[in-house]
């Protein structure tokens, strides 16, 4: 690995991106999705605050009548699903496009190691992802201006959809290096993404050690504890090792083109 | 420079190059002529390290490409045959990444990329995306990005494919100045290309070298043929032809203008001409035209692929 070669590799993809119109419409869409869901949860909250007020049953079945509970800790659930949804429309062109226009070959017999290609174009990508991620703080920042949210898990939570958009990053790079196109590969994209997202659901139907399993490999269910405050390794040591499982096959697939 | 041995290709179960050998010296163009298909990029791929041989060895500046990629990356320049380039980027801001990636100092970037703008005459397209610039102008980047490194060795996949008259010959000029300086390969299947740029040409057809020679000396094993332009009988002229001494055959050809055009076959050219001369004057025909023909890369490629078909 050479930092300047996976700098420069960086800095192009980087603007590559920000030249083109994709992702403009994604952050916009993404925000746009966010703001909306933010939005009716903050009203809900504030109706159902306002009613209680006057009717102690209502208050009472909302046991949990406070602004983490019912806004926050919905509001990163939301924020990590949309972000499923959205990394791939980001990673697709990556290496898709390069193998498509033929600039692959120009790339990979440049004298530059086949890691420093794959990092520069998988930080770039984060660049974007963070940059969206870090536009949504003015959902929580206009909570903490108008409301007395207890401020660790907001902290924790957007440590856990950094985590979660890091690895839909991964998988979404790997997917981008099956195929020269794009649109094949943001399918297979969702579906690994929504498969690791939806495989919990059968943990209910299957004995208790294999259930504690399928929702250990779930990707959104690591963010659900993080978003209440609760960091522990075993959630971080998940989304390090889904990046790092994906890079690895993203390398895998880049040395195989070499051999065909 | 460049020592290819025994190097073999398979795509599954097509065998792209069957077996090919040759080396190339230091300074020298070597052309790699071939129809379409023949395994010309399919070698200059394994040249480049884009990927590796199924069997065989080759070895570029000293390295082996293979074990030793990244040392033979250093050392070459390589323009793919539909030059991919990032569209999305501008002449300058493309020719200076390359040079970074190439491991050009951080220094030094700025002045190698103005130089190679400067070499190749893309001084008035610098600050241009690569999406709006002509095909010229991009195969002149494509060449310009192989070179900011100054590589020992240049590849250069069908350089002038795709572009008018006026910028093949500029293209072409670009490349002559190129020799000495670089060891050139460079594919084509354009014949009058090779013998204008080559001092050696390696002709390959279905993964095979099916000859290696000087240009020249290709052209010399092969029969002179002359054009013959004469006024008269046509069928006369046919049938007086075919009893002249010294030539091997004349078939007439479909011509405009004055006279009637036959091209033919000399066994001897001397003789040939003699007798053709005689018989002329002997009958009374008028001679407009009488010109040898020379000899053009493509009757030798004619001949050569068909002797390796039969």
């Amino acid at each position: 690995m050479n930092i300047r070669n996976v700098s420069l590799i960086l800095n192009r993809e980087l603007r590559s991106y920000f030249s083109s119109l994709t992702v403009y419409i994604v952050i916009i869409m993404f925000l746009l999705m966010t703001g909306y869901f933010f939005y009716n949860l903050t009203a809900t909250f504030s109706i159902v605050s306002y009613q209680a007020q006057s009717d102690p049953m209502l208050a009472k079945q909302y046991q949990l009548l406070n602004i983490n509970e019912t806004v926050i800790r919905p509001l990163f659930g939301t924020i990590g699903i949309i972000l499923l949804m959205m990394t791939p429309l980001l990673t697709m062109r990556l290496l898709a496009e390069e193998k498509k226009t033929g600039t692959i070959e120009l790339l990979l017999t440049f004298p530059i190691n086949d890691i420093d290609v794959v990092l520069g174009k998988y930080l770039a990508c984060l660049v974007v992802v963070l940059t969206m991620i870090l536009l949504t703080a003015t959902y929580p920042v206009l909570l903490v201006v108008l409301g007395e949210p207890e401020v660790v898990p907001i902290w924790t939570g957007y440590l856990g959809l950094v985590l979660l958009g890091a690895s839909a990053i991964s998988l979404g790079l790997f997917t981008s290096s099956l195929t020269e196109n794009q649109i094949v590969s943001a399918s297979i994209s969702f579906a690994m993404l929504f498969f690791f997202w939806l495989i919990s659901y059968s943990a209910p139907l299957v004995s208790a050690g294999l259930g504690r399993f399928l929702s250990y490999l779930s990707i959104n269910e690591h963010i659900e504890s993080m978003s209440k405050g609760v960091v522990d390794s075993a959630d971080i040591i998940y989304y390090l090792c889904f990046i790092v499982l994906f890079l690895f096959f993203t390398l895998r697939s880049l040395e195989t083109k070499r051999w065909r | 420079m460049i020592e290819v041995e025994n190097l073999t290709k398979d795509y599954g179960e097509f065998r792209a190059i069957d077996n090919i050998s040759f080396t190339v010296e230091k300074g020298e163009i070597l052309g790699f002529l071939g129809p379409n298909g023949a395994g010309k990029t399919t070698v200059m791929r394994i040249l480049t390290c884009f990927f590796p041989p199924t069997r065989g060895k080759a070895i570029v500046a000293g390295y082996n490409c293979f074990e030793d990629s990244l040392n033979v990356r250093k050392r070459i320049g390589y323009l793919p045959q539909r030059v991919p380039l990032y569209e999305d980027m501008k002449v300058d801001d493309y020719l200076r990444f390359v040079a970074a990636i190439k491991g050009t100092p951080a220094k030094e970037v700025n002045r190698k990329a103005a130089k190679v703008m400067d070499d190749c005459g893309l001084g008035d397209v610098s600050g241009k995306l690569i999406s709006t610039i002509s095909g010229g102008y991009r195969q002149r980047v494509g060449i310009a990005q192989a070179l900011v490194n100054d590589p020992e060795v240049l590849i250069l996949d069908e350089p002038t494919v795709g572009l008018d008259p006026k910028q093949i010959k500029e293209i072409r000029n670009l490349i002559k100045d190129l020799a000495g300086k670089h060891t050139v390969i460079l594919s084509t299947h354009i014949l009058p290309e090779v013998s204008i740029l080559c001092g050696r040409v390696i002709i390959i057809n279905k993964g095979k070298v099916v000859a290696e020679d000087r240009p020249e000396n290709l052209a010399t094993d092969s029969a002179k043929r002359m054009l013959l332009r004469i006024n008269g009988n046509a069928q006369t002229i046919e049938q007086e032809l075919s009893r002249v001494g010294g030539i091997k055959g004349a078939e007439r050809e479909p011509a405009s203008g004055d006279g009637n055009v036959f091209i033919v076959v000399l066994e001897d050219e001397k003789q040939g001409r003699q007798s053709i001369q005689a018989m002329i004057e002997r009958n009374r025909f008028e001679l407009v035209e009488m010109r040898l023909l020379e000899v053009s890369l493509e009757d030798i490629f004619i001949k050569l692929v068909t002797k390796e078909e039969a």
